[in-house]
């Protein structure tokens, strides 16, 4: 509990700053006296989380306003982030978006979007920021994946795809860049409780947010390769990979 | 490491359950009434009026559910928790002004303000309840003669209405919506921000003292003896008859002077595992609980330092006391009764309590300052305030919450609708008689099963 309180104040980039996830996450780095730069899409949300972040203690907090789909944007806008918190100790990929399945379906430019959010773009702002870190051999990439990427189901494969491609583009990234002091961190959250999945069935029994980010804000601290949390679904996966597909293509997943 | 065997039989837990989640039916602390609802979250500032675009019932912005009967329900309606809307957008250590999001709980600015060393300027009996549910009530603590209700020292909230006015309400702006909503139940719009002024302590400690009494007489020649300290209530045996008639434990305390610790809270609390069955709880259970209580303290009179956890919340350490009165749950009788009809008009009704054989774990009797509150329809007034618990027995407990209601009314007080299940439509307009005035900054598309209900609405949300 105590190890990080004597080391210096870490420098972290927090891109999609807003959601659920990395807004509790953003809380304990706060509290701890971390230095914050936030990017995310509605500057209302941004403006209301930023505040929030500074009063509970962030030793710096800058944000900027951004659509992260906008590749075109990425290398400017990192460049500013960067320049802003004076270097990069952490970079938190949290972006991504849930959409609706029963959309990207039957409406392909839905699915592209969602293909988009949850994979191009994220490859995109790791591809500037792996080559940033690794051209200074320090750095942590933390990148959000989802246990969705694990196996296609046809409640979410479309979803799924997307995270399963930011899982491989994670996997090959930190092969390629670990030998250069750079750390790629794949995390894989189940189900949890935050504004992202409002109204999905069972929502009440997801993992509480304050305790998956308790997780990840340990977890990037130690730069762990891959991450599940909560854990239990580093074996419920495994289960699920293990169904025979003649078994699994008849399941209502 | 655990197996099912070696579980505590109390459970531990940090943080509260939310309540409005999962499946309904929904409800309240006292678990009586339970309704179905629609529950639509706001996470933003921004997302009331929009997440209600579409939905025909009438709406409601809840907070912890920790008020006890309807006030914070809407039977078919849609219910719109605000918990996950709890940041805090200025905080100056200077003058110890919080702006906070209406959802951040009084739990979460303690953790925040301690450490800082600053504290609310007034809590209720529970810090599980939300900065809006606080404003909406105008709940009162220990301190009411020293400081007042909570609406007192919110200097300016931001006020959104349904069909997407903001609007900026302090004592100078809009000073009629400011005072209709400190009080108003949530009904006059959704409260997104507000600002609170919080004290300076220099230590967690409680410089406590804890006094035995026996009687009304007793308990007003103690508080006489006592006219400075801030924060004071009486814990009342009402079972007892004869020489225990109206015993009880004064209790009193002031923030520590002597500069102390100000780590945060955050021990693992226990969580009451079921609903206890009926027959736990008769007339014999409760009355060796009083007993208990009160021989707790042993000595006439003890002087002590408290952590304020135990001080001012000692039942949040156990979460879900309220599964103690089982499924069927319980109601709360709160009355306010003026000095001039106070201490006869608890006895009275004290003695139709015993009379009517219902036994209550916990009864409070404090007194109320006259520090005006800024609401419309507040509930304190300078006088009595007495507070207990009733199990709900069919056929029993609904007929003398309305006999009481009644001898309320006729002492010149009124009850509480934070804690309220049971007030009649008559009872609500005369404890209340700026009823008509509040009605007309009611927000047309909000409303809530308690103002259905005193409005004499039958059914449910439209």
């Amino acid at each position: 509990m105590s190890e990080v309180q004597a080391k210096a104040p870490k420098r972290i980039l927090i891109l999609g700053a807003t959601s659920g996830m990395a807004e509790q996450c953003g809380r304990l780095w706060a509290e701890r006296g971390d230095a914050l730069f936030l990017v995310a899409r509605s500057s209302d949300k941004l403006a209301a989380v930023a505040a929030d972040l500074k009063n509970r203690g962030a030793s710096f907090v800058d944000s900027a306003v951004a659509d992260l789909d906008d590749t075109n944007h990425h290398p400017e806008l990192l460049a500013h982030a960067i320049n802003s918190l004076g270097g990069l100790d952490v970079a938190f990929v949290v972006m991504g978006a849930l959409g609706s399945q029963e959309a990207a379906e039957k409406h392909f430019p839905d699915a592209h979007r969602l293909l988009h959010t949850n994979y191009v773009a994220p490859a995109s702002l790791l591809t500037w920021l792996a080559n940033y870190c690794a051209q200074r051999h320090a750095g942590t990439l933390a990148v959000v994946s989802s246990v969705a990427g694990e196996r296609g189901r046809k409640s979410n494969y479309v979803y799924g795809s997307a995270k399963a491609g930011l899982t491989a583009f994670t996997d090959g990234l930190r092969n390629r860049v670990d030998r250069e002091g750079v750390k790629v961190m794949t995390i894989k959250p189940g189900p949890v409780k935050t504004a992202m999945t409002q109204g999905m069935k069972g929502q009440e029994k997801f993992a509480d947010v304050e305790v998956v980010a308790a997780t990840l804000v340990k977890q990037i601290d130690k730069g762990t390769d891959v991450v599940y949390v909560p854990g239990i679904w580093r074996i419920i996966m495994a289960v699920i990979r293990a169904i025979p597909e003649r078994i699994f293509k008849k399941l209502n997943l | 490491m655990s197996s099912a065997s070696n579980e505590p039989l109390l459970s531990a837990r940090n943080v509260p359950e939310e309540p409005f989640t999962g499946t309904p039916p929904f409800e309240s602390w006292g678990r009586y009434p339970r309704y179905n609802a629609t529950i639509k979250p706001l996470h933003w500032q921004s997302d009331f009026p929009r997440v209600i675009d579409g939905v025909h019932t009438g709406v409601l912005a809840v907070g912890m559910g920790r008020s006890y009967g309807d006030v914070g329900l809407l039977k078919d309606g849609t219910l719109m928790p605000t918990t996950s809307m709890n940041r805090i957008l200025s905080w100056d250590p200077e003058t110890g002004l919080l702006i906070a999001e209406s959802g951040m709980t009084l739990a979460q600015i303690l953790d925040f303000a301690v450490p800082r060393g600053f504290f609310l300027p007034v809590t209720p009996g529970t810090k599980f309840v939300t900065l809006g549910g606080a404003i909406a009530n105008d709940i009162h603590g220990k301190n009411h003669e020293a400081a007042g209700s909570f609406g007192g020292h919110v200097p300016m909230f931001e006020l959104v209405r349904s069909d997407g006015t903001h609007m900026l309400c302090s004592p100078t702006e809009n000073p009629d919506m400011f005072a209709a909503t400190i009080g108003g139940m949530g009904l006059t719009g959704v409260i997104t921000w507000a600002q609170l002024r919080l004290k300076p302590i220099v230590s967690r400690m409680i410089d406590y003292e804890g006094i035995q009494f026996h009687g009304i007489d007793e308990f007003l020649a103690i508080k006489k003896q006592y006219p400075h300290v801030e924060y004071t209530v009486a814990w009342l045996d009402c079972v007892g008859t004869g020489k225990n008639f109206a015993r009880g434990v004064f209790m009193l305390g002031d923030h520590s002077k002597e500069p102390g610790e100000l780590k945060p809270s955050g021990k693992p609390k226990l969580v009451f595992p079921m609903d206890a069955p009926g027959f736990l709880l008769n007339k014999l259970s409760i009355s060796a609980f009083n007993t208990v209580f009160f021989h707790k303290q042993m000595k006439k009179h003890v002087i002590t330092k408290q952590d304020y956890e135990p001080f001012f919340y000692p039942l949040d350490a156990v979460h879900k006391w309220n599964r103690m009165y089982g499924k069927r749950g319980l109601v709360q009788f709160q009355f306010a009764i003026p000095w001039e009809h106070a201490v006869e008009g608890t006895v009275a009704i004290l003695k139709e309590i015993t009379k009517s054989g219902l036994a209550s774990f916990l009864a409070v009797l404090k007194t109320f300052g006259d520090v005006p509150s800024l609401g419309m329809m507040s509930f304190p007034l300078s006088g009595f305030m007495f507070a207990l618990d009733f199990p709900i027995k069919p056929g029993i407990t609904f007929p003398l919450m309305e006999r009481l209601g009644d001898m309320t009314r006729e002492f010149g007080g009124r009850l509480y609708p934070a804690k309220d299940a049971c007030m009649t439509e008559a009872q609500f307009k005369a404890y209340y008689p700026n009823w008509e005035r509040f009605a007309r900054y009611k927000d047309p598309a909000i409303t809530s099963s308690f103002w259905e209900r005193v409005m004499g609405h039958t059914g449910g949300a439209r």
